[in-house]
């Protein structure tokens, strides 16, 4: 983190494997450098207090919610975000299982959710339900709790 | 404390805008003309629904919004089914207000809340569908220079029976957008649906895993400036002035404006450097009367209203009650009362608008296009040919973005800084703050039995807000509100499923300062939790099992019976439940569709509920997609739930105090109950599944709570009353 003698504060980040010089203050949320700095917009703002967990990203492997996580924080670290979650041309197990058991209403939570369940089943990848409950704590308003609770387990089983 | 609001004729003029002397819909249009309509993309429209592009590809053009309810992918299939289309070659397209306007309203209504996507508008989709159907085998007909008749399409492949010559559509289309339109239009009888009727996939699922999907929140313009907003807490309350000077040196900061009367936004290069300075700025409010208001003012106020000497409508009446409950053998009384509740949909609420002054342009999720048109036109001042709205997918609707609001503020804001594009994004606290609520009400029940413990009276008497008179008016009927009497009118589409030979059913209409709004459901959200708990008093009264108590009122309603007996088999209700667990039940009727719920809970300490399962039968008449309904079922168990527990709004110094998630809480995947559906379409109408089913978890929860402690909770939100889930 630095300043320029611009006058702008510039940020180092890593992004879905590429490193980006950003000009944002070390202050500000990481999710809004990713939307509105970076320009990836599929992690979502829905409450900005780290309630709601639409705006799930990985750092460093472990699914944060990036409101709360500011731009200082994640400097030097490994941010993934759903845009990064694919790899290799092929989308992740838990995308796969989202679309084969049509989890998504609205969709607007359905970045941050995917987030959690991958790192979710990266940490358990027999994930039992009470795990689930325990680690799944993303709002979702349109109630698709029923579908993603059978696609982690599909998932898990893919 | 009767709050008029401002009426905009405007709105009004184009929201209820009649398609005119029952005209078919998207087939009116003379494409039948020796000119070719077109897509962007230059592909020819076969007719307003439907666009062929020549490598096969159908686009089906869908008027009504999308917000996870599955509108898009079940009017899709409508279309493809009578068209006779490959399934896998279907892809959608919203029309824009500003064309269909240009249009003469091609595409009718594109208003998507009261369950109405499908239920309204399936007859002139499918025709739509069928018509482009007729005038591509017309085509290929007329290019093989053979009768019509030897012509059979299916798959998106037109044969010729005789010969055994093919082609597709996407080789006919050119030739087909010219041909004559079909005057006559004969649709499938249901039965034999291939792919409508069939749980399919819905077709906007891959880029919702992916993080493509755009909502209004990501819209991206070329100069684009991003708004914070705040609009006076107290409603009804003005902006006094602000002091932008504090702010103007601040990182990022472009501009402060005055939106209206009673908001300021901050413009700025990114929105969190907007938002940031906001909350520096100076705000100076007059707050008006309304900011004596509390919750406690409210209760009060509308507790007056259950009084029967003040004024009330009558929404359904025989007999006579009062005459039947002064002369009972036994009487029962029970006050209840449910809250606000905001909608709190995931994605605030926000619009993105560029002003000129030769064009106004919008992009946000919009429940009703043309009512954000509408809106367009009015705050921009310009004629219709120079303004267009560009809707995207919805991050939640739930009633809310049927209001125009946010629109208005971002073309304000727009028009104030020409030619620079403004994407106006709502914090959540706004949002959480100047929602349209799920209206406030109380209702006093009484029963009456005779010596042999018939019910012979009922009396229902709703005291509260009236969503209409806030905001549609002129759809009052000699002042009164007809939508309060959702799921207990003496016959319709949200008619009641009990016969009482001594029934009244009144609104003594109360309307706070609080701005109501659609709130899925709706009015039978609390109508449900009133009638339904209360049956179960009346039953228990009775010394009579709650079903078998129900069931005797309900000879004349076989649909509900049907419903209600489903749910009833498929929970076991004739055995006991398992030790510790207890159940509830209820059945209802909205939107057109028949509902009923049975709900096992198991209680900890009295006031920790684990729901262990859930039943919901609902019968829609025709059920489009299975699958996305039994979704909508399992969703409106988490909304209404939700609402039961958490939910509730409350009112200090005339604004709401719940702000966030974390005073406004919603149900997460561990409080989840297993949701078993039962969709039992029994065909002849067309009933809704985004809405019905909600009213009836409510209720069923609650009467499973009394059968496990043998307490009766009148008033929601639980959370309220220590009572939360395990």
């Amino acid at each position: 983190m630095e300043r320029t003698n611009q006058g702008n504060a510039m940020a180092n980040l890593t992004i879905n494997g590429k490193t980006i010089d950003v000009d944002v203050e070390p202050d500000t949320p990481l999710l809004w450098a990713i939307r509105e700095n970076i320009g990836l917009t599929g992690t979502k703002y829905g409450c900005g207090i780290a309630q709601c967990g639409a705006c799930t990203v990985h750092i460093d492997g472990v699914a944060m919610r990036s409101c709360g996580v500011l731009v200082s924080e994640a400097a030097g670290k490994q941010i993934t975000t759903i845009e990064g979650l694919a790899a290799n041309g092929a989308l992740h197990k838990v995308q796969q299982a989202w679309i084969a058991n049509d989890v998504p209403q609205c969709g607007y939570c359905q970045s941050g959710m995917i987030m959690a369940v991958a790192a979710l089943l990266k940490d358990k990848p027999k994930p039992t339900d009470q795990d689930i409950d325990e680690a799944i704590t993303n709002i979702c308003r349109c109630g698709t709790f029923q579908q993603v609770r059978e696609a982690i387990h599909a998932a898990a089983n893919a | 404390m009767n709050h008029m609001p401002k009426f905009s004729r405007r709105a009004f003029v184009i929201g209820t805008a009649t398609v005119g002397g029952g005209l078919a819909l998207g087939l009116d249009i003379p494409f039948g003309g020796p000119t070719v309509v077109r897509a962007a993309d230059g592909s020819p429209e076969v007719n307003a629904w439907v666009v062929i592009r020549p490598d096969d590809t159908v686009v089906i053009r869908i008027a009504r919004s999308e917000m996870g309810q599955g509108t898009l992918t079940g009017l899709a299939q409508l279309v493809a089914e009578e068209l006779e289309c490959d399934w896998s070659k279907v892809t959608t397209e919203f029309p824009t207000p500003g064309q269909s306007v240009a249009r003469k309203r091609a595409w009718g209504d594109f208003s998507t809340g009261g369950s109405r996507g499908i239920r309204t508008s399936h007859e002139y989709v499918r025709k739509g569908g069928a018509a482009a159907r007729m005038m591509l085998i017309q085509a290929a007909a007329n290019d093989w220079k053979v009768p019509v008749s030897e012509c059979t399409a299916a798959n998106s492949v037109i044969t010729h029976t005789p010969s055994g010559r093919t082609t597709s559509y996407g080789k006919v289309a050119e030739a087909a957008a010219k041909v004559e339109p079909p005057a006559d239009i004969k649709l499938k009888d249901p039965k034999d649906w291939k792919i409508a009727g069939k749980g399919l996939k819905r077709l906007d699922t891959v880029d919702k895993t992916t993080g493509k999907m755009t909502y209004g929140i990501d819209i991206k313009l070329p100069g684009m400036l991003n708004a914070a907003i705040k609009d006076c807490p107290v409603f009804g309350g003005k902006l006094k002035s602000y002091d932008e000077a504090k702010i103007l040196g601040m990182k990022g900061v472009k501009k402060v404006v005055r939106v209206n009367d009673s908001a300021v936004a901050v413009v700025a290069d990114t929105w969190w450097h907007a938002k940031t300075a906001l909350e520096a700025l100076p705000i100076v409010w007059d707050e008006g009367s309304n900011a004596k208001v509390t919750s406690a003012s409210i209760a009060k106020f509308l507790e007056e209203g259950l009084d029967n000497s003040q004024p009330s409508f009558v929404g359904n009446k025989n007999g006579d009650v009062k005459t039947a409950i002064a002369g009972a053998a036994k009487k029962v009384e029970a006050v209840y009362n449910y809250p606000y509740q905001n909608h709190a949909t995931m994605e605030p609420m926000n619009a993105t608008a560029v002003y000129t002054p030769d064009k106004c342009e919008v992009w946000c999720g919009t429940q009703n296009g043309e009512a954000a048109f509408a809106a367009a036109l009015e705050v921009s001042g310009l004629p219709a040919d120079k303004v267009d709205v560009h809707k995207q997918m919805l991050g939640g609707g739930f009633g809310r973005r049927g209001g125009t609001d946010y629109v208005r503020q971002a073309v304000s804001i727009a028009k104030q800084m020409p030619g620079t594009p403004i994407k106006l994004l709502w914090s959540r606290e706004e949002d959480m703050q100047h929602g349209n609520y799920h209206p406030i009400t109380q209702c006093k029940m009484t029963g009456a039995f005779d010596a042999d413990n018939n019910l012979t009276a009922l009396h229902m008497r709703i005291s509260g807000q009236s969503i209409l008179f806030a905001l549609r008016p002129e759809a009052l009927v000699n002042g009164m509100d007809p939508a309060t009497f959702a799921g207990l009118n003496p016959s319709g589409d949200a008619a009641i499923g009990y016969s009482v030979p001594n029934l009244l059913i009144e609104h003594a209409m109360r309307n706070p300062h609080v701005p109501p709004g659609f709130w899925r459901g709706v009015n039978v959200n609390h109508n449900a939790i009133y009638l339904e708990c209360f049956m179960d008093e009346l039953a228990l009264s009775a010394g009579q099992d709650p079903l078998a108590f129900r069931r005797k009122l309900m000879g004349k309603n076989p649909k509900n019976l049907a419903v209600l007996n489903a749910v009833a088999e498929k929970i076991g209700w004739d055995k006991p439940p398992p030790q510790g667990v207890y159940r509830g039940i209820a059945q209802h009727m909205g939107y057109g569709s028949y509902v009923a719920a049975a709900a096992e809970i198991s209680v900890t300490d009295g006031n920790k509920i684990k729901v262990q399962r859930i039943v919901a039968g609902t019968d829609p008449g025709y059920a489009v997609n299975p699958a996305q309904i039994e979704r909508q079922i399992a969703g409106s168990f988490v909304y209404g739930l939700t609402g039961l527990f958490y939910g509730g709004c409350t009112v200090k110094d005339g604004r709401i105090e719940q702000s966030n998630f974390d005073t406004y809480n919603s149900m997460r995947i561990a409080e989840m109950p297993k949701v078993e559906s039962i969709v039992m379409p029994s065909g002849g109408f067309w009933g809704g599944v985004g809405e019905p089913t909600i009213c009836v978890a409510a209720p069923a929860v609650l009467n499973a709570y009394f059968a496990a402690t043998g307490k009766r909770i009148r008033s929601v939100p639980l959370r309220d009353q220590n009572i939360t889930f395990a």
